[in-house]
Protein backbone atom coordinates (compact mmCIF):
# COMPACT_ATOMS: atom_id res chain seq x y z
CA UNK A 1 0.00 0.00 0.00
CA UNK A 2 2.97 2.64 0.85
CA UNK A 3 4.57 2.14 -2.84
CA UNK A 4 0.90 3.03 -4.29
CA UNK A 5 0.83 5.90 -2.17
CA UNK A 6 3.82 7.16 -3.03
CA UNK A 7 3.49 7.14 -6.14
CA UNK A 8 0.01 8.24 -6.11
CA UNK A 9 1.29 11.13 -4.29
CA UNK A 10 4.07 12.44 -6.56
CA UNK A 11 1.27 12.41 -9.17
CA UNK A 12 -0.41 14.66 -7.21
CA UNK A 13 2.75 17.23 -6.54
CA UNK A 14 2.91 17.60 -10.11
CA UNK A 15 -0.56 18.50 -10.86
CA UNK A 16 -2.88 21.42 -9.37
CA UNK A 17 -4.09 19.81 -6.67
CA UNK A 18 -0.72 19.97 -4.29
CA UNK A 19 -2.65 19.69 -0.82
CA UNK A 20 -6.35 19.74 -1.75
CA UNK A 21 -6.85 16.04 -0.66
CA UNK A 22 -5.07 16.62 2.85
CA UNK A 23 -6.56 19.41 4.04
CA UNK A 24 -9.21 18.35 6.07
CA UNK A 25 -11.73 20.96 6.30
CA UNK A 26 -11.22 21.58 2.55
CA UNK A 27 -11.44 25.53 3.08
CA UNK A 28 -11.38 25.87 -0.97
CA UNK A 29 -8.08 26.91 -0.62
CA UNK A 30 -5.41 24.19 -0.26
CA UNK A 31 -2.52 27.09 0.72
CA UNK A 32 -1.15 24.88 3.47
CA UNK A 33 2.02 24.33 2.39
CA UNK A 34 2.43 28.35 2.41
CA UNK A 35 1.94 28.81 5.37
CA UNK A 36 -1.06 30.88 5.49
CA UNK A 37 -3.56 30.27 8.03
CA UNK A 38 -5.55 27.65 7.52
CA UNK A 39 -8.69 25.79 8.73
CA UNK A 40 -7.61 24.66 11.98
CA UNK A 41 -6.21 27.51 14.05
CA UNK A 42 -4.54 27.17 17.81
CA UNK A 43 -8.00 29.67 18.67
CA UNK A 44 -10.63 27.08 17.21
CA UNK A 45 -9.16 24.58 19.03
CA UNK A 46 -9.16 26.23 22.13
CA UNK A 47 -12.56 27.83 21.69
CA UNK A 48 -13.93 23.98 20.94
CA UNK A 49 -11.95 22.69 24.39
CA UNK A 50 -13.56 25.54 26.02
CA UNK A 51 -16.82 25.15 25.47
CA UNK A 52 -16.76 21.37 25.25
CA UNK A 53 -15.28 21.77 29.04
CA UNK A 54 -18.34 23.76 30.27
CA UNK A 55 -20.59 21.76 28.58
CA UNK A 56 -19.21 18.80 30.43
CA UNK A 57 -19.05 20.37 33.41
CA UNK A 58 -22.70 21.81 33.61
CA UNK A 59 -24.48 17.75 32.97
CA UNK A 60 -21.97 16.24 35.58
CA UNK A 61 -22.91 19.31 38.01
CA UNK A 62 -26.84 19.08 37.56
CA UNK A 63 -26.58 14.82 38.17
CA UNK A 64 -24.20 15.28 40.86
CA UNK A 65 -25.64 18.05 42.96
CA UNK A 66 -29.03 17.09 42.35
CA UNK A 67 -29.98 20.20 41.12
CA UNK A 68 -33.51 19.41 39.97
CA UNK A 69 -36.22 17.49 42.11
CA UNK A 70 -37.09 15.78 39.26
CA UNK A 71 -35.16 13.40 37.19
CA UNK A 72 -36.84 13.39 33.63
CA UNK A 73 -35.89 17.38 33.82
CA UNK A 74 -32.58 16.94 34.85
CA UNK A 75 -32.43 13.82 31.62
CA UNK A 76 -34.17 16.53 28.96
CA UNK A 77 -31.17 19.00 30.04
CA UNK A 78 -28.44 16.96 29.88
CA UNK A 79 -29.62 15.37 26.56
CA UNK A 80 -30.06 18.20 25.56
CA UNK A 81 -26.58 20.06 26.43
CA UNK A 82 -24.76 16.66 24.91
CA UNK A 83 -26.45 17.41 21.78
CA UNK A 84 -24.72 21.34 21.86
CA UNK A 85 -21.53 19.44 22.69
CA UNK A 86 -21.60 16.86 19.90
CA UNK A 87 -22.04 19.73 17.42
CA UNK A 88 -18.86 21.69 19.09
CA UNK A 89 -16.92 19.07 18.47
CA UNK A 90 -18.36 18.45 14.95
CA UNK A 91 -17.39 22.09 14.27
CA UNK A 92 -14.58 23.10 16.02
CA UNK A 93 -12.43 19.40 16.25
CA UNK A 94 -14.14 17.58 13.23
CA UNK A 95 -14.00 20.92 11.33
CA UNK A 96 -17.35 20.02 9.63
CA UNK A 97 -18.61 22.64 7.25
CA UNK A 98 -20.78 22.78 4.00
CA UNK A 99 -17.92 22.79 1.59
CA UNK A 100 -15.43 19.98 2.79
CA UNK A 101 -15.31 17.50 -0.07
CA UNK A 102 -17.99 19.36 -2.38
CA UNK A 103 -20.36 18.67 0.48
CA UNK A 104 -20.34 14.87 0.76
CA UNK A 105 -19.22 14.64 4.44
CA UNK A 106 -22.33 16.85 5.51
CA UNK A 107 -24.20 14.75 3.61
CA UNK A 108 -23.14 11.78 4.63
CA UNK A 109 -23.29 12.94 8.23
CA UNK A 110 -26.87 13.39 7.33
CA UNK A 111 -27.91 10.83 6.29
CA UNK A 112 -26.23 9.29 9.19
CA UNK A 113 -28.16 10.94 11.62
CA UNK A 114 -31.32 9.69 9.97
CA UNK A 115 -30.33 6.31 10.26
CA UNK A 116 -29.09 6.75 14.09
CA UNK A 117 -32.30 8.94 14.79
CA UNK A 118 -34.29 6.12 13.22
CA UNK A 119 -32.68 3.04 14.88
CA UNK A 120 -33.06 4.80 18.49
CA UNK A 121 -36.16 6.24 18.29
CA UNK A 122 -37.82 3.48 16.61
CA UNK A 123 -36.01 0.96 19.35
CA UNK A 124 -36.97 2.61 22.55
CA UNK A 125 -40.54 3.17 21.09
CA UNK A 126 -41.49 -0.24 19.68
CA UNK A 127 -39.32 -2.15 22.90
CA UNK A 128 -41.59 0.24 25.01
CA UNK A 129 -44.84 -0.76 23.93
CA UNK A 130 -44.20 -4.30 23.97
CA UNK A 131 -42.98 -4.28 27.65
CA UNK A 132 -46.11 -2.12 28.29
CA UNK A 133 -47.99 -4.84 26.55
CA UNK A 134 -46.77 -7.92 27.73
CA UNK A 135 -47.00 -7.14 31.32
CA UNK A 136 -49.96 -9.12 33.02
CA UNK A 137 -51.16 -6.57 34.45
CA UNK A 138 -52.79 -5.21 31.30
CA UNK A 139 -54.93 -7.77 30.27
CA UNK A 140 -57.44 -10.05 32.23
CA UNK A 141 -55.41 -12.94 31.90
CA UNK A 142 -58.86 -15.80 32.85
CA UNK A 143 -59.80 -14.30 29.44
CA UNK A 144 -56.54 -16.01 27.79
CA UNK A 145 -56.75 -19.43 25.96
CA UNK B 1 -16.28 28.37 -24.65
CA UNK B 2 -13.15 29.35 -26.05
CA UNK B 3 -11.52 29.09 -22.70
CA UNK B 4 -12.62 25.68 -22.17
CA UNK B 5 -10.12 24.50 -25.02
CA UNK B 6 -7.38 25.28 -22.91
CA UNK B 7 -5.34 22.03 -21.27
CA UNK B 8 -4.84 21.72 -17.88
CA UNK B 9 -2.41 19.17 -15.98
CA UNK B 10 -5.51 17.81 -14.45
CA UNK B 11 -7.93 17.90 -17.20
CA UNK B 12 -10.48 20.28 -15.65
CA UNK B 13 -12.18 22.87 -17.11
CA UNK B 14 -10.95 26.63 -16.54
CA UNK B 15 -13.51 28.58 -14.74
CA UNK B 16 -15.41 31.61 -16.23
CA UNK B 17 -13.38 34.17 -13.83
CA UNK B 18 -10.37 33.00 -15.03
CA UNK B 19 -10.51 33.27 -18.44
CA UNK B 20 -8.28 36.77 -18.68
CA UNK B 21 -5.23 35.78 -16.60
CA UNK B 22 -5.51 32.07 -18.87
CA UNK B 23 -3.65 34.04 -21.77
CA UNK B 24 -0.77 34.83 -20.14
CA UNK B 25 -0.20 32.08 -17.15
CA UNK B 26 -1.63 29.07 -16.54
CA UNK B 27 -2.96 29.01 -12.72
CA UNK B 28 -2.08 25.83 -11.19
CA UNK B 29 -5.47 26.28 -8.81
CA UNK B 30 -9.32 25.69 -9.23
CA UNK B 31 -11.10 28.41 -7.89
CA UNK B 32 -14.71 26.39 -7.93
CA UNK B 33 -15.67 23.71 -5.14
CA UNK B 34 -13.44 20.81 -4.84
CA UNK B 35 -15.13 17.40 -6.27
CA UNK B 36 -13.97 14.36 -3.51
CA UNK B 37 -12.10 12.39 -6.39
CA UNK B 38 -9.41 10.52 -4.76
CA UNK B 39 -10.17 11.20 -1.36
CA UNK B 40 -8.51 9.19 1.35
CA UNK B 41 -10.36 11.43 3.91
CA UNK B 42 -14.22 11.11 2.04
CA UNK B 43 -13.84 7.37 2.37
CA UNK B 44 -12.29 7.51 6.06
CA UNK B 45 -15.46 9.86 6.96
CA UNK B 46 -17.96 7.26 5.73
CA UNK B 47 -15.77 4.89 7.25
CA UNK B 48 -16.74 6.81 10.72
CA UNK B 49 -20.17 7.44 9.23
CA UNK B 50 -20.78 3.59 9.37
CA UNK B 51 -18.89 3.11 12.82
CA UNK B 52 -21.52 5.66 13.84
CA UNK B 53 -24.13 3.10 13.18
CA UNK B 54 -22.47 0.17 15.07
CA UNK B 55 -22.73 2.71 17.96
CA UNK B 56 -26.65 3.38 17.47
CA UNK B 57 -27.24 -0.28 17.81
CA UNK B 58 -25.57 -0.61 20.67
CA UNK B 59 -26.66 2.83 22.15
CA UNK B 60 -30.55 1.46 21.22
CA UNK B 61 -29.56 -1.44 22.92
CA UNK B 62 -28.49 -0.15 25.93
CA UNK B 63 -31.79 1.80 25.56
CA UNK B 64 -34.01 -1.02 25.47
CA UNK B 65 -32.05 -3.20 28.18
CA UNK B 66 -30.55 -0.57 30.32
CA UNK B 67 -33.50 -0.32 33.10
CA UNK B 68 -33.58 -4.71 33.02
CA UNK B 69 -31.63 -5.40 36.18
CA UNK B 70 -32.75 -8.79 36.99
CA UNK B 71 -33.23 -7.89 40.71
CA UNK B 72 -29.61 -6.74 40.27
CA UNK B 73 -27.48 -3.68 40.90
CA UNK B 74 -28.64 -0.73 39.67
CA UNK B 75 -26.74 2.20 37.86
CA UNK B 76 -27.07 4.30 40.79
CA UNK B 77 -25.25 1.35 42.92
CA UNK B 78 -22.56 1.04 40.33
CA UNK B 79 -21.28 4.09 38.51
CA UNK B 80 -19.13 6.17 40.34
CA UNK B 81 -19.38 9.40 39.18
CA UNK B 82 -16.08 11.21 40.01
CA UNK B 83 -14.04 8.42 38.45
CA UNK B 84 -16.48 8.96 35.38
CA UNK B 85 -15.74 12.72 35.34
CA UNK B 86 -11.61 11.92 35.58
CA UNK B 87 -12.74 9.99 32.15
CA UNK B 88 -14.08 12.23 30.67
CA UNK B 89 -11.45 15.12 31.01
CA UNK B 90 -8.59 12.83 30.16
CA UNK B 91 -10.62 12.11 26.94
CA UNK B 92 -11.38 15.89 26.14
CA UNK B 93 -7.87 16.58 26.97
CA UNK B 94 -6.37 13.85 24.29
CA UNK B 95 -8.55 15.78 21.95
CA UNK B 96 -7.22 19.17 22.46
CA UNK B 97 -3.17 17.69 22.42
CA UNK B 98 -4.07 16.12 19.28
CA UNK B 99 -4.98 19.30 18.01
CA UNK B 100 -2.21 20.79 18.77
CA UNK B 101 -0.70 17.84 17.17
CA UNK B 102 -2.28 19.31 14.22
CA UNK B 103 -1.10 22.27 14.49
CA UNK B 104 2.32 21.24 14.77
CA UNK B 105 1.77 19.38 11.37
CA UNK B 106 0.51 22.31 9.44
CA UNK B 107 4.22 24.13 11.13
CA UNK B 108 6.02 21.21 9.98
CA UNK B 109 7.58 20.69 13.15
CA UNK B 110 8.01 16.88 13.43
CA UNK B 111 9.84 17.11 16.99
CA UNK B 112 6.56 18.94 18.50
CA UNK B 113 4.43 16.71 16.43
CA UNK B 114 6.07 13.34 18.18
CA UNK B 115 5.82 15.02 21.53
CA UNK B 116 1.79 15.93 21.37
CA UNK B 117 1.23 12.54 20.05
CA UNK B 118 2.52 10.82 22.71
CA UNK B 119 0.98 13.37 24.98
CA UNK B 120 -1.96 12.27 23.21
CA UNK B 121 -1.36 8.41 23.31
CA UNK B 122 -0.69 8.60 27.47
CA UNK B 123 -3.88 10.06 28.15
CA UNK B 124 -5.50 7.80 26.47
CA UNK B 125 -3.73 4.92 28.16
CA UNK B 126 -4.80 6.78 31.35
CA UNK B 127 -8.30 6.29 29.96
CA UNK B 128 -8.37 3.00 29.09
CA UNK B 129 -6.56 2.37 32.44
CA UNK B 130 -9.14 3.88 34.72
CA UNK B 131 -11.88 2.25 32.69
CA UNK B 132 -10.35 -1.82 33.06
CA UNK B 133 -9.84 -0.59 36.42
CA UNK B 134 -13.47 0.06 36.55
CA UNK B 135 -14.54 -3.12 34.95
CA UNK B 136 -12.08 -5.48 37.29
CA UNK B 137 -14.01 -3.14 40.08
CA UNK B 138 -17.71 -5.00 38.81
CA UNK B 139 -16.87 -8.21 38.17
CA UNK B 140 -15.43 -8.30 41.29
CA UNK B 141 -18.10 -7.17 42.66
CA UNK B 142 -20.41 -9.90 41.11
CA UNK B 143 -21.70 -6.77 38.67
CA UNK B 144 -20.08 -9.03 35.44
CA UNK B 145 -21.41 -9.00 32.11
CA UNK B 146 -23.60 -12.46 32.39
CA UNK B 147 -25.68 -10.90 35.70
CA UNK B 148 -28.20 -8.89 34.00
CA UNK B 149 -29.37 -7.29 30.43
CA UNK B 150 -28.47 -3.97 31.87
CA UNK B 151 -24.98 -5.00 32.65
CA UNK B 152 -24.50 -7.10 29.47
CA UNK B 153 -25.69 -4.22 26.99
CA UNK B 154 -23.53 -1.98 29.56
CA UNK B 155 -20.16 -3.67 28.98
CA UNK B 156 -20.89 -4.27 25.20
CA UNK B 157 -21.14 -0.90 24.54
CA UNK B 158 -18.78 0.71 26.70
CA UNK B 159 -16.15 -1.88 26.27
CA UNK B 160 -16.47 -1.42 22.54
CA UNK B 161 -15.53 2.24 22.82
CA UNK B 162 -12.49 1.39 24.87
CA UNK B 163 -11.82 -0.99 22.04
CA UNK B 164 -11.68 1.54 19.67
CA UNK B 165 -9.75 3.72 22.18
CA UNK B 166 -7.20 1.02 22.30
CA UNK B 167 -6.83 0.18 18.57
CA UNK B 168 -6.42 4.28 18.31
CA UNK B 169 -3.43 4.24 20.49
CA UNK B 170 -1.95 1.43 18.69
CA UNK B 171 -2.38 3.88 15.98
CA UNK B 172 -0.35 6.78 17.43
CA UNK B 173 1.99 4.33 18.03
CA UNK B 174 2.33 3.36 14.30
CA UNK B 175 2.16 6.47 13.05
CA UNK B 176 4.63 7.76 15.62
CA UNK B 177 6.89 5.73 14.65
CA UNK B 178 5.95 6.26 10.96
CA UNK B 179 6.78 10.44 11.47
CA UNK B 180 10.18 9.91 13.19
CA UNK B 181 11.37 7.80 10.43
CA UNK B 182 9.76 9.30 6.82
CA UNK B 183 9.19 12.75 8.49
CA UNK B 184 5.91 14.63 7.71
CA UNK B 185 5.83 13.93 3.83
CA UNK B 186 2.16 14.13 2.57
CA UNK B 187 1.88 10.26 3.47
CA UNK B 188 2.17 10.83 6.98
CA UNK B 189 -0.13 14.31 6.68
CA UNK B 190 -2.64 11.87 5.10
CA UNK B 191 -2.48 9.26 7.96
CA UNK B 192 -2.52 12.03 10.63
CA UNK B 193 -5.58 13.44 9.52
CA UNK B 194 -7.50 10.32 9.02
CA UNK B 195 -5.82 9.37 12.66
CA UNK B 196 -7.03 12.95 13.98
CA UNK B 197 -10.94 12.34 12.78
CA UNK B 198 -11.00 8.64 14.20
CA UNK B 199 -9.70 10.43 18.06
CA UNK B 200 -12.40 13.35 17.87
CA UNK B 201 -14.98 10.74 16.42
CA UNK B 202 -14.34 8.77 19.71
CA UNK B 203 -14.60 11.87 21.69
CA UNK B 204 -17.63 12.54 20.28
CA UNK B 205 -19.27 8.85 21.15
CA UNK B 206 -17.67 9.40 24.43
CA UNK B 207 -20.14 12.12 24.66
CA UNK B 208 -23.02 10.08 24.25
CA UNK B 209 -21.87 7.44 26.83
CA UNK B 210 -21.55 9.63 29.67
CA UNK B 211 -24.34 11.37 28.94
CA UNK B 212 -26.75 8.59 28.23
CA UNK B 213 -25.30 5.90 30.54
CA UNK B 214 -23.56 7.43 33.37
CA UNK B 215 -24.98 10.20 34.04
CA UNK B 216 -28.76 8.92 33.37
CA UNK B 217 -28.13 5.69 34.94
CA UNK B 218 -27.60 7.16 38.22
CA UNK B 219 -31.00 9.27 37.50
CA UNK B 220 -34.07 7.27 39.33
Amino acid sequence: MSGNDHTHGDAQHSGHHTLDELSLGGDGHGHQDHGQASHSSFKGYMTGFVLALVLTAIPFYLVMGKVFDKPSTTAVVILALAAVQIVVHMIYFLHMNTQSEGGWTLLALLFTLVLVVITLSGSLWVMYHLNENMMPAMHDMRNMP
Amino acid sequence: MSDRTVAFPSGASLPQAAAPAAASAPRFYVTEAHHPENSTLLGFWLYLMSDCLLFACLFAAYGVLGRSYAAGPTGADLFELPLVAVNTSLLLLSSITYGFAMLEMQRRRVRAVLVWLAVTGLLGAGFIGLELNEFVHLIHEGAGPQRSAFLSSFFTLVGTHGLHVSFGIVWIAVLMLQVAHQGLIAENRRRLLCLSMFWHFLDVVWIGVFTFVYLMGVLK
